[in-house]
């Protein structure tokens, strides 16, 4: 089944990586690699922003690479989520936000959740599965 | 959905101008830089640049680290491979899952590699489509009026002119 998207990082406003889902690529990536990914990818968001011609600039929002996309969204408190999809995918702006709205509704409000540490929440895994699972169905309704 | 559902969404991008043309030249285009295969910057044009951080020196380090980086960020994040090598280990030109272009609110960057190893990396208004075409021609460019030329000792600063007319009225033109 074609997979809307390949997986999904969250990382905190000094770079770690506090939560990783992975929906669906060929080899898994182990949790070294996805620490080192996130950090990479924490300071390249920060590179682009000083690399901007213009004025304004708010890092990479969107990533095109040959055989993915990498959608992009951060937060104003500047935790960064993006998912990784296939090329052309369209509506991930959307689930980005959607993604972002579960967090602060099932982590944030969490009583027992530390701010910036990894994310343990069954009520934020559940609800997650079923947005992407609803984004799914809606790819394959489109 | 009431976060996000508002009509009024903050945006600092740039207004989309209203004819085509940002930089002093009527073109999209904001800046180009042309690697070689040792991270030497054999080419840098600027049209439309308001904003400067840092010296020119530090600026073309920055990026071509930054394309390095993506390089092997977007080669061990492939979803398609199974077996991906080692993040942060150089690549060959056209090893691994590149990329063509990012964007974000302010700019967007097309960035093509040749076999040989030449970089392109062409800055241009983040509403502008697909540059993979131009970036193509301007490789064409690069070849046909500088590898070509007989004067040129490859690895420096490129300083042909017909090469810098060329692609001038290219930019101005096409992009």
């Amino acid at each position: 089944m074609a997979a809307a998207i390949n997986c999904l990082f969250i990382i905190n406003k000094s770079g770690g990586l506090i939560f990783y889902k992975d929906c669906g690529s060929a080899g898994r990536m182990d949790t070294n690699d996805s620490l080192r990914l996130a950090s990479l990818w924490h300071s390249m968001h920060a590179i682009s922003q000083q690399l901007s011609p213009v004025n304004g600039c708010s890092g990479i929002q969107l990533l095109q690479a040959d055989t993915f996309d990498l959608h992009c969204f951060q937060s104003l408190t500047g935790t960064k989520f993006f998912v990784v999809s296939e090329p052309g995918a369209q509506h991930m702006e959307p689930l980005l936000k959607v993604i972002y709205e579960l967090y602060t509704d099932y982590v944030l409000k969490n009583p027992f959740y530390e701010m910036e540490m990894p994310i343990r929440c069954e009520l934020f895994d559940i609800n997650l599965s079923q947005a992407i699972q609803r984004d799914r169905v809606a790819l394959l309704g489109r | 959905m009431q976060f996000f559902g508002g009509t009024s969404e903050v945006t600092l991008s740039p207004s989309v101008p209203s004819s085509i043309g940002t930089g002093p030249l009527g073109s999209n285009a904001y800046m180009l830089y042309l690697f070689n295969r040792n991270g030497v910057c054999l080419l840098y044009k600027e049209w439309h640049r308001p904003l400067k951080t840092l010296d020119s020196n530090q600026d073309q380090k920055l990026m071509f680290g930054l394309l390095f980086s993506l390089k092997s960020f977007t080669a061990k994040m492939d979803p398609t491979r199974v077996e991906k090598g080692n993040l942060g280990v150089p690549l060959l030109p056209g090893e691994g899952c590149s990329f063509h272009c990012f964007r974000t609110n302010t700019y967007k960057l097309s960035f093509m590699e040749s076999p040989s190893g030449i970089k392109i990396i062409l800055v241009t208004h983040p509403k502008s489509k697909d540059h993979r075409e131009n970036l193509r021609y301007i490789y064409n460019l690069y070849v046909g009026n500088v590898v070509k030329n007989p004067l040129y000792v490859p690895g420096t600063a490129i300083k042909c002119e017909l090469f810098n007319t060329s692609l001038d009225q290219y930019i101005q033109t096409s992009i």
